[in-house]
Formats: structure tokens, C-alpha cells, sequence
């Protein structure tokens, strides 16, 4: 009861506070910035990890850019478009961000693209939210990716699968969503322009958070040469045990986050099954590159109890608030003209990450290395992704021009059709 | 039974021919015209036993839910949450002492403790307040999902069954016959199978313990008449911890059991819960026949829906608990 | 109140005068209308029409569980299934559904689909007593949730619909915090009005003895699973305007908008602002959007569910009557208690002439 009372009146006090400070400005030497990620829900501990590559940027350069101190506002969302709205409409009109760093998973990205249009004086850059259309589509102006999007990270996975694996049908399991739609757009994409067949009724889509697979496992097709697997977290893991428990003997090719740390790492039994299974991505936990060891170094380093290794939530954050601060750099700090000139700079951008060289194309999403990569058994017995080749410099429109591309349609369950 | 194909002669006949056709459906090989028409037989029968066995993990969880609530009119809407956090200790233990076994032990005492100390410092405080009872347990789940989150985290947790269970065994069932004349057996999940003879060991037992012990004897004279049970000088609140405690084991006892076939993470609890909420609403609340039955029922639909409709799988559970609640609104072998 | 109670003749007789008015219900109408006067856009829109739209979704409820004593957890899910139908109805940007009809047809298709689907939802759980209902709405709640995820073809699943714009009318366009503002307040004011002019009508006095005896009702005539479905009906109409509000205020709607933590969100609102008067959602809307904004620079935002269930379960234990309950609790201690007035929920007294506070068990 007196804890009722007290939240009560600790609410009205804050409310006197906050309305009175909402109107001064702030001081002229710091720039606020906002990040955002999914510190609540299931997926906290992702979120949690990209902030730690938001304080990795950060502090790389003491919290200072362009000569002007960086004060870092955190904002919070359950993975939902709403509450990110929620959460950056408040970072923006509250606490008064100039600069913004997130969100987490793809519709929040659309969401916060939307609303990025609404608030033309901030910049607005993303977190690792993948999905297509926050950048391909109907574009904000004021909305940059450093990180790419779904279809880019399986660039050169169909390739693979068709010319060195030699499958020529696979059947597909993902989930019910855009964001695996994406990815099955971006594996079947060069597979069946190669030749390769996915048939209509060869593709299932199953619901998120779905955790019996046996039923679905049952109805896979035995004449095809593999399975095209595009399921995140619980569901991979769920499927993986099931596939095996259920005798499965068909090979798997994996989408980004199907067979990441999260889902090799985590409790449970080994998976030896999945060895040798090819999947894509744009980071890979053993590229032997002095950048990537180097990121690899400063997150152990900084953060024992963290991952074994950075994710990509790490790395996109990272990458995303180390662009911003960049520019920040890059226009001295200057933020009078309401971003304008910050804005010119990130367009105008490129520069060294852990994985690589970035640049902008006019869209303001980002060209970037992914890799393609395998599944082995590391040095210490555990599973990890082998990196086989690092196909340099792909485009969201995979190298086409962008009219072009746009002819292929919005991503979806018969996107492409592959007859 | 005599007496029933006596008194619906024509009813009994049906019967029999939809066995006939079932177990047809299930033995022989399949034409390819019920092949053309329904698809292979191998997605069939896989799916068949998948709908029975998830039905008995389905019981395990709701059986508990409705001997709570039969006793108690209490609706316990915290029993997704045992179930979680008795998936989550079962882990705990099985990982720090290698054996499966113990942890599905302890998880059933500490949830089964647990259920009982609820039952006593704070359920008894509000008898016969049905609805602040029930809005308490919607306060503990929320909190539970929270402080389950924060101590375990987002992560996926999946146990490593004893090495016998794993793996598929070949059912004397064929589903095809190869061009080469050879016949294709089915395989199934041992795992799953074993969670099915649990569940149906778990519902002889709860049985035996209801109609053949004197505790038994007095919880089923609760379940009738509480008042009359506590003036014939029974201690009530004890037969009510009881009856807590076992509610609640079984639902950690589930966790483990469950968290072995699938797997545990956050959302879990509400899953469950809602499987609960259906199974006894349709089966009829307080009857642990019903439970058994109303699970059959959803575990079946649900695995039909995902493999034959995916999109449509959960209206099917929804129509089904509709229709009961048109046509018998207090569950199929509901009371009263 | 009896000679108040024998003047109507219809369902919904009953009044208030105007000297039933208290001076402090003039101090909060006058601060509500001035609100927008003297707070940033980001008060005036974010925590002020929020709160009034989670608080009329919470009355919606309010109606039900403290006259109807039918505790429903689908109440969001009306008011989110409206929200889509704005939607599907209407124009999106998303490129599904979107018929594109003009705003004054959409609107009131939406409520009244809205109300009969909140009927719907009546008609179902009421056939059976008591707890039934909360078991019964939550498994509506959740199925709904998980339909709208999967189904494509008219809800567009997981990603749902953005770009669902309020109609600019007279020159305003609505979602401007000022004017959706004081549209907000319209709304949530008018159904707090309706709530408490139904409270003493025929019908919720009825809807009140049913509460505490339906058996009594029955037998004494009235057709109680009617009342029910009628106050389901009227809970399906405030929950549906309120969602309208809501989709226009997010300028989007997705599965997550009813998921289920969300429609114990609203539980939590209405029990912990008190379910004997309607001004009681409004209060635990208030503390909730507070919280669920300002948590994160107080405590971290991690744990933000645990203070929010313990607060419930706070409120649960010791004070069932919400924060309201505490007031009416500590007024007479500050010697306020001069000119006090029962409120409404307190006073009016049930066919069995028993006290309506006296009553807390609903089967």
C-alpha cells in the first residue's frame, strides 16, 4: 500500500519535473543521443548486447565527437513496432535526442522510418533491424543503415548451394514473417535463376514462436536434395532436436540466424548433424582478419560476462554508432542547421569496420562484405561458423540497377515463384 | 457396453465402422487416390501420433489445473508459470548432478512445496473469494515471468534426455511400399512415445489415488460438498494443501517432462496456460476424465492445423472450445 | 436514491443534477481542459491522450467487472480487432486490404463491428457463472492474438498494418497532439459520463443485483444472460471507440497492440485504479503510462514487470478497491469527510438491500 502511494506520488512529481525541464535547451558543448533496443521481453538479452556495441563506439572515443560531449538517453521496446514508437517518440520529443541510434528487429525499423519522417531535424540511424523495405521503399531522408538487410546477408549462399553443393530442389521451412521472407527471397533469388526448383508446395511456413515441428518435419517432401531452413532462436533450436530426434537424413542449408552462436551455443545437447551445413551472413565468428580479431579482443576485454563472441546485434549497433559519431566528427560537431550538414556527411561516409569497408548507395543503406560460411567443429569441440569466402562489396539490389530490382516485387511467400 | 449397443443400436454401428476405418487408415497402404486426395500417409499417421502424444503432455498439464480448481474453485492462472519455472529447475538440477531423473524429481517437490506454501500463506487468507483469488495468481505470473526472465534469461533451454530415450524407433506401421517391393516403415520419436505411456501412467494413478485412498476419498467429498466434508471433522486446509501441492508438482513435473519433447524459454508459461484453459473448458473443469479427454481433443486439432492448414491450426482449437461451450457449457464431463 | 430509482420507467431512467456536482470534479475538468495549455507536445499527446485512451479501454472493462462482475481480459482485444478494421476498412500504407471507404463510414462500421464482436464475446462466456468468464475472455484474448499473427490474407499477420491516418477535418489535422488531445478527452469524458448515468439507470441497478445474486434475479423475472450480453455490448462499444483512438494514435496496429501482456496491462490499469468508480481506470491509466515512460531514467527498465505486478498484487492483497479504495481510506483521516458523498459504485444499493461494498465474490 505505501509503495502504491509512493509510486503515485513519485509520478507527480516527476510529471512537475519533466514538464518544466522539457523546455530548456540544452547546453550548447554536449550532443544527446539516443539509443534504442529491446532491453525488455524476450528478446532483452539481444538488446543488451547491442547496447554493449553502442558503448563500445562510444568509448573507443571517450564519449567525445566533433569537440562536443556525447550524453547517451537509453530507450527500451518489447520488440513490438508500438512500444518502439512509444520509446523513440519519447527519446525525440521528451528527452529531446538530435541524433538516434536503433531499432533492434525489422517492422520496429519500419515503424521508426515512418515516424523519422515526421521529425525532419533528426538524424536517425539503425540499429540491426533488417527488413527491406525500411530503406528500399519509400525511403525517409533523414533514415541511414550502415548494417544490411536480410536478402543481403544471403548473398552468394544460393550460388553455393546450386554450383558447389549441386542441389538442384530444395524444400523450404521458415517462418511467417517478413523477415524470413526476406531471406528466402535473398537464398532463392540466384538459386533458381541458376536452375535450381522450390515448388509452391515445397515451401512451408510455420508461425513464430511455433515449438512442435514434428507434424511439419512429417509432411517434408523426401525427393528434394536439401532443406532450406529459415527459423530464428527457439524455433531453430526447437526444429534442429525435432529434425534429429525424427530421423531427418536430408542435408540443411541455414539462413543468417539459424545456426549462429545463439542457437550452437546454447543449453543442451550437441548438434553434430548440423555440421557442414552452409549459411550466410554478414558476420562470421572465425574470419581470420586483424579487424575482426581486434573487435573480437575489445568485447571479451570489456565485457567477460557478455557473449563468447560479439553478434551481429553487437556488431550492427556498433557499427551503426561508430558511422554516427563519424559523422558527428566530420561536421565538428556542428548540429545548428538542424543535422543537414550531419547528414551530407554520413551520405557521403565510408569507412573501416570489424567486417570490413561500408559505403552508402542513395537509398542510405549500406553496401557491405558478408560472408559465407560453414559449420565446423571449432579448436575447443564446440560448433562454429567456418568462414569459406567473403563476397566483397554486395548491394541491396545485388549489383542491379535499382528500377530493375524493384520489378522482382515486394518480398513474400511466392517471392520468387521457382516453378 | 452391452447395455449402450442395446439401447443405440445405430449409434454403436457408426462407432464401430469409424474404428474400422481409423485403424484402416492407420495399418494399411494407402491407394493413390487417398493419396491424391489427403496426401502421403507418412504425414498422416506422424501427425496422428503427434496430436495423441502432445494430448498427453496436454493432461499433464491441465490434469492438475482441474483438481485445483475442483477442490478449491480456485483458478490458478500462475500454473503456466509452475510449469516454467519447474522446467527451469528440473534443468538446473539435471545439469549440475547429470541426472535426468533427479531433476525431474526436484521439480516436481520444489513446485509441488511451492504450490502448497501459496495455498497456505495466501489462498487461505481469501476462501471463497473466487475472483481476488484468481486476479492474486495473475499478479504472480506476472511477476514469476519477470524474475524468470531475469534469472535465466531469454535463451532457449533443452534437455538432454537419458541416451535411450533419444532417437526414432520403426513402428510396425508401413507407409509406402518402394517400387523395389520393399516395405518403408514409419519412425517415430521414442522420446515422444514414452511422453505418452507417462501421461496415461500419470491418469491410472491419479485414478487410483482419487477413487481407491482415504485422501483420495476425502478430496472427491470436497469436491462435492466442502462444507459438509469440513463438518464431518475432516482438516480441510490440510486435504486443500495437499491437493495444491499435487496440482502444482505435476505442472512442474511437466516442465521438465515437456521442456524435453520442446523446449523451455520465456512465453512458455503462457502457452501452457492457455493449453490448460481450453483442455478444461472443454473437457469440463474439475474432472480429471474430462482433462484427459479435452486434451486428447486439442492435442489432435492443434497438430492437424499445423500441418494440414498452419494459418488457420489455432481457429480449429478456438472453434472446438466454442462449440463445446454452445452445446454443453459446462464442459463434456463438467458437473455442475 | 430510491425516489431517483422509482422515477424512470425505461431502461436507461435515472439522472444526475447538476448540484450533485462536487467542487473538486469542477477543479479536474477545468485542469483536463487546460492541460494542453501548459505542457509540451510530448505531455500533452503521449502521456495525456494515452492515458485517457488506455483509461476509456480500462472503463470499458470497469463497466463489466465492477457493475456486471464479470471480469473480461478480451476488452483489448475489441478495441485492438476495431483497430485493424480502421485499417482493413480504410487506406494503409501497407499495401494489404485497405478499401479504401471515406472516414465517416469507417469509423462507425468499426464501432458497431466492435460492439457485436464485444457481444459476441458476452454471449459466449456468459453462459456460464462467474470465473468462467476471466478463463473464458483470456482464451479469446490469446486466440485472437495468435490468429491476427498468423492470418495474412486480411490482418497481414506478424508486420500488421502502418499508416493508418486520422481523417483532416475543419481544416485539422487530427493527430496533431492538441486537437487528438482534446478528441481524446471528448471521448473518454462522454463515456465517463454515459458509465455513471448508466451506473444509477434501470438497467445497471439491474446489472448490480444480478452481480450479487443472479439466482434472485432470475427468479424475480429479469432475463440475466441479457443483461449480461447488453453490458458486454455497451463494454464492446467504449472499448471499440477507444480503439479507434488508439490506431490512430500509433498511426499503426500489429498483433502486439492486443497481445496478451497488453490485455493484462488493462486488467492491471482498472484494478489498480479501482473498479468501484469509473474515475478509477482513468487513475490507474495515469500511474501506468507514467511508469511505462519515466521507469527507465528511475529504475531499470528490465525489471519494469515486476513493479508493475507488484504493484498489482500490492494493490490485490491489501487494498481490493484499487487506489480509489485508498482514498475513500485515508479521506476521513485528513477530515475531508464534511461534505463527502458516497461515490456511485458505493451507493447504490442492490435488490437485496444489501450494501454493494459488502459484496466481493461473484459466484
Amino acid at each position: 500500500m505505501y509503495r502504491t502511494r509512493k509510486t503515485l506520488f513519485t509520478a507527480a512529481a516527476l510529471l512537475a519535473g519533466s514538464t518544466g525541464l522539457a523546455g530548456i535547451a540544452q547546453a550548447e558543448d554536449t550532443i544527446k543521443m539516443g539509443a534504442l533496443a529491446t532491453l525488455e521481453g524476450a528478446f532483452a538479452a539481444l538488446g543488451e548486447d547491442s547496447m554493449r556495441g553502442v558503448t563500445m563506439a562510444l568509448e573507443e572515443v571517450d564519449y567525445m565527437a566533433g569537440g562536443k560531449k556525447i550524453e547517451l538517453v537509453t530507450g527500451s521496446s518489447d520488440a513490438s513496432p508500438d512500444s518502439a514508437i512509444r520509446a523513440t517518440r519519447k527519446l525525440v520529443e521528451q528527452d529531446g535526442v538530435q541524433v538516434m541510434v536503433g531499432p533492434l528487429s525489422g517492422s520496429e525499423g519500419l515503424a521508426v522510418k515512418d515516424y523519422a519522417k515526421t521529425q525532419p531535424d533528426v538524424t536517425f540511424v539503425n540499429g540491426t533491424s533488417a527488413a527491406q523495405d525500411t530503406t528500399l521503399r519509400d525511403p525517409a531522408p533523414n533514415f541511414f543503415r550502415f548494417s544490411t538487410d536480410g536478402a543481403q546477408w544471403m548473398a552468394g549462399l544460393g550460388e553455393y548451394a546450386y554450383n558447389v553443393k549441386g542441389y538442384r530442389s530444395v524444400a523450404v521451412l521458415a517462418e511467417d514473417y517478413s523477415f524470413p521472407y526476406t531471406q528466402v527471397f535473398g537464398f532463392l533469388e540466384p538459386f533458381c535463376r541458376l536452375g535450381g526448383k522450390a515448388p509452391a508446395d515445397a515451401r512451408f511456413w510455420v508461425p513464430i514462436g511455433n515449438k512442435d515441428y514434428s507434424s511439419v518435419i512429417a509432411a517434408l517432401p523426401d525427393d528434394v536434395d536439401a532443406i532450406y531452413v529459415a527459423l530464428g532462436g527457439a524455433d531453430a533450436i526447437n526444429f534442429l532436436t525435432q529434425y534429429e530426434q525424427a530421423g531427418g537424413e536430408l542435408p540443411l542449408v541455414a539462413g543468417s540466424i539459424t545456426v549462429d552462436q545463439s542457437v550452437l551455443g546454447s543449453k543442451g545437447r550437441t548438434r553434430d548433424f548440423v555440421i557442414g551445413t552452409p549459411s550466410a551472413g554478414p558476420i562470421s565468428d572465425t574470419w581470420d582478419d586483424p579487424r575482426w580479431d581486434a573487435f573480437v579482443a575489445a568485447y571479451q576485454k570489456r565485457f567477460p560476462d557478455g557473449f563468447p563472441s560479439p553478434t551481429l546485434f553487437s556488431h550492427g549497433y556498433y557499427i551503426n554508432t561508430k558511422a554516427l559519431l563519424l559523422g558527428i566528427e566530420a561536421v565538428g560537431g556542428d548540429l545548428s542547421d538542424g543535422g543537414a550538414a550531419l547528414r551530407a556527411a554520413l551520405s557521403a561516409l565510408e569507412f573501416e569496420t570489424p567486417t570490413g569497408m561500408v559505403t552508402l548507395d542513395p537509398r542510405r543503406n549500406a553496401v557491405a562484405d558478408i560472408f559465407l560460411t560453414e559449420v565446423i567443429v571449432g579448436p575447443e569441440g564446440n560448433l562454429v561458423n567456418k568462414t569459406l569466402e567473403v563476397i566483397p562489396a554486395v548491394s541491396q539490389t545485388f549489383g542491379l540497377a535499382y528500377e530493375k530490382f524493384l520489378e522482382y516485387g515486394q518480398v513474400s511467400r511466392e517471392n520468387p515463384p521457382c516453378e | 457396453m452391452r447395455q449402450f449397443i442395446e439401447r443405440h443400436t445405430f449409434w454403436a454401428i457408426v462407432l464401430v465402422l469409424l474404428i474400422a476405418v481409423f485403424l484402416w487408415l492407420v495399418f494399411a497402404v494407402w491407394p493413390p487416390w487417398l493419396v491424391a486426395a489427403i496426401g502421403r500417409k507418412k504425414t498422416f499417421v506422424n501427425t496422428l501420433f503427434n496430436g495423441v502424444t502432445l494430448g498427453g503432455l496436454y493432461f499433464l498439464v491441465a490434469s492438475g489445473f482441474t483438481l485445483v480448481f475442483g477442490l478449491m474453485r480456485n483458478v490458478n492462472l500462475a500454473h503456466g508459470s509452475m510449469y516454467l519455472l519447474g522446467g527451469y529447475i528440473g534443468y538446473d538440477v539435471a545439469e549440475a548432478s547429470g541426472s535426468w531423473f533427479l531433476g525431474l524429481a526436484v521439480a516436481f517437490l520444489v513446485i509441488a512445496l511451492s504450490g502448497a506454501l501459496l495455498q497456505v500463506l495466501v489462498f487461505r487468507r481469501m476462501e471463497g473469494d473466487d475472483l481476488r483469488q484468481t486476479l492474486v495468481t495473475i499478479g504472480l505470473s506476472i511477476v514469476a515471468a519477470d524474475l524468470m526472465l531475469a534469472a535465466w534469461t531469454g535463451v532457449t533451454y533443452q534437455f538432454a534426455p537419458p541416451e535411450w530415450l533419444f532417437g526414432a524407433a520403426k513402428l510396425p506401421i508401413v507407409s509406402a511400399v518402394k517400387s523395389s517391393g520393399d516395405a518403408v516403415y514409419i519412425k517415430y520419436p521414442i522420446y515422444r512415445l514414452s511422453v505418452l505411456v507417462v501421461a496415461i501412467g500419470i491418469g491410472i494413478a491419479l485414478w487410483l489415488f482419487l477413487n481407491r485412498t482415504r485422501v483420495g476419498m476425502m478430496i472427491r467429498a470436497g469436491v462435492n460438498d466442502r462444507d459438509m466434508l469440513s463438518a464431518s471433522g475432516v482438516n480441510v486446509q490440510l486435504v486443500f494443501a495437499v491437493v495444491f501441492a499435487i496440482g502444482a508438482g505435476l505442472a512442474g513435473f511437466a516442465g521438465v517432462v515437456g521442456g524435453t519433447a520442446l523446449s523451455i524459454s520465456p512465453g512458455e508459461d503462457i502457452r501452457y496456460l492457455l493449453a490448460s484453459l481450453i483442455v478444461v473448458i472443454v473437457g469440463g473443469l474439475g474432472s480429471v476424465t474430462g482433462a484427459a479427454i479435452g486434451a486428447l481433443l486439442i492435442g489432435l486439432a492443434e497438430q492437424f492445423g499445423l500441418a494440414y492448414f498452419p494459418t488457420y491450426g489455432v481457429v480449429l482449437t478456438f472453434l472446438i472450445m466454442v462449440f463445446v461451450l454452445a452445446v454443453r457449457p459446462q464442459g463434456i464431463m463438467g458437473g455442475r | 436514491m430510491e425516489a431517483r430509482r422509482r422515477r424512470g420507467h425505461g431502461i436507461f431512467s435515472g439522472g444526475i443534477a447538476w448540484s450533485d456536482l462536487h467542487p473538486g470534479t469542477v477543479a479536474a475538468v477545468v485542469f483536463l481542459l487546460a492541460w494542453p495549455s501548459f505542457t509540451s507536445d510530448f505531455f500533452t499527446f503521449q502521456i495525456g491522450a494515452y492515458s485517457l485512451i488506455l483509461g476509456t479501454i480500462a472503463l470499458s472493462l470497469m463497466l463489466l467487472a465492477g457493475y456486471g462482475g464479470m471480469v473480461s481480459l478480451a476488452q483489448l482485444t475489441v478495441a485492438g480487432i476495431t483497430a485493424y478494421l480502421v485499417a482493413i476498412l480504410g487506406d494503409n500504407s501497407v499495401g494489404v486490404m485497405g478499401l479504401g471507404w471515406p472516414w465517416w463510414l469507417t469509423v462507425p462500421a468499426a464501432i458497431l463491428a466492435g460492439a457485436v464482436l464485444g457481444a459476441l464475446i458476452g454471449a459466449i462466456s456468459v453462459r456460464t457463472e462467474g470465473i468462467y468468464t476471466i478463463m473464458i475472455t483470456l482464451a479469446i484474448a490469446v486466440v485472437s492474438f495468435f490468429f491476427v499473427r498468423q492470418n495474412y490474407v486480411l490482418f497481414n499477420g506478424w508486420t500488421g498494418f502502418a499508416g493508418v491516418e486520422p481523417p483532416t477535418l475543419f481544416g485539422i489535422y487530427w493527430r496533431d497532439p492538441v486537437p487528438f488531445y482534446y478528441l481524446s478527452l471528448l471521448v473518454a469524458g462522454g463515456f465517463f459520463c454515459a458509465v455513471a448515468y448508466v451506473s444509477r439507470s434501470t438497467f445497471g441497478l439491474g446489472l448490480q443485483a444480478i452481480r450479487d445474486n443472479p439466482r434472485r434475479m432470475r427468479a424475480l423475472g429479469f432475463d440475466v444472460a441479457l443483461h449480461r450480453i447488453f453490458a458486454f455490448f455497451l463494454a464492446g462499444l467504449i472499448a471499440a471507440t477507444a480503439g479507434v483512438l488508439l490506431v490512430w494514435f500509433n498511426g499503426r496496429v500489429s498483433p502486439g497492440t492486443m497481445g496478451v501482456e497488453a490485455s493484462i496491462d488493462i486488467l492491471v490499469i482498472a484494478v489498480v485504479g479501482g473498479l468501484r468508480h469509473p474515475i478509477g481506470p482513468f487513475l490507474g491509466a495515469v500511474g501506468f503510462v507514467l511508469l511505462e515512460n519515466f521507469a527507465i531514467d528511475l529504475i531499470d527498465r528490465e525489471r519494469f514487470n515486476t513493479v508493475i505486478g507488484l504493484v498489482f498484487l500490492l494493490v490485490v492483497l491489501f487494498s481490493p478497491d484499487g487506489l480509489l479504495g485508498l482514498w475513500n481510506r485515508i479521506r476521513p483521516r485528513l477530515r475531508f469527510d464534511r461534505n463527502a458523498r458516497p461515490v456511485a459504485g458505493r451507493a447504490t444499493m442492490d435488490a437485496a438491500g444489501q450494501p454493494a461494498s459488502a459484496r466481493q465474490s461473484t459466484s
